[in-house]
């Protein structure tokens, strides 16, 4: 991590005579979204990390007199004895782990490139029907999507077991025998449009003479989107990669489909973190989750905003 | 265009595989299409016979589950006023004023408002809600709301407002107007499309959102749209399916419509997301 605070260069501008706002009019204009931001996104940052070496409950005599534990609450989390353990932090971490790496970074990203590719030259009227239900998986709120999933696997009567039972394919109870695997395929259901659109704007913005040159010459389509599609879009894949890397990272809706269960194999470090808080009361463990989750945030975040500087350069 | 016959048969394949997998994406929404209207809907997927209204008078006449769409109301328009006019002035200040760390302000706060996340931050929000004797108010989420979507918002108005020419205001103020008259009068009706940007994505989000109010909220009478939904597929033990899949509907249609004028007026092609 670098040390030192950088601030974005800005291209030269030309020298102003005088700016429209005085910096005291500025300093009034800033001042209400100053406060909302410190109260609600600053301070929780630094209040989480104080949280994190205290006892605190939610309830009890530790809600209002917590003590400080030190890293009591770290090693917990770490304990080598229950790391992997289901319900433990260790599996939730692994977990959430696999599940980004097969929901958001092959699921979405493949299937968001995929579409955006087919949708360049399928019929006008394909394009729109893909994209509408694309689209509606990813802009419906999240309990409504929640809900239409719970009724599309439900074992008797969801959907999903009537196509399988009439191509001869057994039923299954998916939620209970491969929860996991669902909320894989959910996540990469609801949240393939963004890579969608992203890739589908990068491929508009490629000049239509490049691919005409190709289609004189003969090159495939596999050619054309791995010899010129790609490399132009490169920049826009880590964009992609790295947003939905973060926003797969910290989803909570896979709660709605499966509450974390059964027993513990769905739980997500978003979900722990939430029933240990909020469940189990234990604040302090649950406030030493949440730095966690922030510190690989950072990490995540501080690579996307130096990729960002490079390109703007 | 001539095409050659391999040309042909790809795109053939080409627009077979878009329509499946169009097809697969449709497949958990087909139940939520007929089933609203389907006076003995249950979890499986079948054409109303007759088609009714019948679910809807059912959640019309459902006092807990009006209340909690009036609620989420209250909530997103109470948060999208407050983000909206905060963010309009915080971006006009940092794109126009010469602040001293402007750029840093701008950087810091990109850099907080991806780091702290809702999930990440649950623990310490609640603390600040409890600590300003907030937990159980509208105000409690609005204020979250505000507080956790205003970075993001700031960044949009101020690419926006970085785009548009100094001009306009300045022969304002050449011609005697103050700054807060340039600002109100001047600029304000200039960034108008902007803010409605930033407005519909503020409300689309609080509209939709499940995790905030489930934890800043206890009564009933509190709760709004998203976690009632929730409450009444994940509590009662046979949910009422006629009345989850209308009422679903009913909650869905805000940000349906608000999409649709944002694709009509706007041409819905790429905002860094419509949502966070």
């Amino acid at each position: 991590m670098t040390a030192e605070p950088t601030t974005p260069e800005h291209p030269a501008k030309p020298a102003r005579r005088f700016a429209l706002l005085s910096n005291r009019a500025g300093a009034v204009f800033l001042t209400p979204a100053g406060l909302l931001v410190a109260l609600f996104v600053i301070i929780p940052f630094f209040w989480v990390i104080f949280v994190s070496f205290t006892n605190r409950t939610l309830l009890g005599r530790t809600a209002l007199n917590p003590e400080f534990v030190g890293l009591a609450n770290y090693f917990a989390l770490f304990d080598p004895s229950n790391f992997f353990q289901r319900g433990q932090f260790g599996f939730s971490l692994i977990l959430t782990t696999q599940f980004v790496l097969a929901s958001a970074l092959i699921g979405q990203a493949l299937l968001g490139l995929l579409l955006a590719w087919l949708i360049q030259t399928v019929p006008p009227w394909i394009k729109r029907l893909t994209e509408t239900f694309v689209i509606a998986a990813w802009i419906l709120p999240e309990v409504v999507i929640g809900f239409a999933w719970f009724a599309f696997l439900d074992r008797d009567q969801g959907t999903l077991n009537a196509i399988l039972g009439s191509v001869g394919l057994p039923k299954g109870d998916f939620l209970l025998q491969q929860p996991f695997w669902v909320i894989v395929v959910f996540n990469t259901w609801r949240g393939a449009a963004f890579s969608m659109m992203l890739f589908n704007s990068a491929f508009s913005s490629i000049p239509p003479s490049y691919f005409q040159a190709a289609d004189v010459a003969g090159a495939s389509s596999w050619q054309k989107f791995k010899d010129i599609a790609l490399p132009l879009i490169r920049g826009h894949v880590v964009t992609d990669l790295i947003l939905i890397t973060m926003w797969t990272f910290n989803t909570f809706t896979p709660f709605l489909l499966t509450n974390g269960g059964p027993s513990y194999r769905t739980e997500l470090l978003s979900i722990y973190n939430y029933r240990v808080a909020f469940r189990d009361f234990e604040f302090g463990k649950g406030a030493a989750v949440g730095v966690i989750i922030m510190l690989i945030n950072l990490a995540f975040a501080l690579i996307y905003l130096a990729i960002g500087r490079k390109k703007r350069v | 265009m001539k095409l050659t016959f391999p040309a042909f048969a790809g795109r053939i394949a080409f627009s077979a595989l878009a329509a499946l997998i169009g097809a697969i994406f449709a497949l958990p929404l087909i139940w939520f299409i007929f089933a609203p209207f389907n006076a003995r809907a249950e979890l499986g997927v079948a054409i109303p016979d007759p088609w009714t209204l019948s679910n809807f008078m059912t959640v019309f006449q459902n006092n807990f589950a009006m209340q909690a769409l009036w609620n989420s109301l209250i909530q997103s328009i109470g948060g999208v006023v407050l983000v909206g006019a905060a963010a309009t002035l915080a971006a006009y200040a940092l794109s126009r004023s010469s602040i001293p760390g402007k750029g840093a302000v701008t950087y810091i706060l990109l850099l907080f408002s991806s780091v702290v996340s809702g999930s990440a931050a649950m623990v310490p929000i609640f603390l600040i809600v409890s600590a300003m004797g907030l937990i159980d108010s509208h105000l409690a989420v609005i204020l979250t709301f505000a507080g956790g979507l205003l970075p993001t918002a700031m960044f949009i108005l101020r690419d926006f407002i970085d785009s548009i020419p100094k001009s306009y205001e300045e022969s304002a103020m050449v011609g005697g107007a103050s700054p807060v008259q340039a600002f109100f009068d001047v600029a304000l009706p200039v960034i108008r499309p902007g803010i409605v940007v930033v407005v519909v994505w503020a409300f689309v989000n609080i509209w939709g959102s499940f995790l905030i109010p489930f934890i800043l909220l206890r009564s009933d009478k509190l709760m709004p749209a998203s976690v009632a939904i929730y409450s009444f597929y994940s509590e009662a033990g046979t949910p009422t399916v006629t009345l989850l899949a209308a009422y679903s509907l009913i909650y869905s249609l805000p940000v349906i419509i608000l999409y649709l004028f944002v694709s009509w007026k706007f041409g819905f092609r790429f905002f860094g997301g419509i949502k966070a």
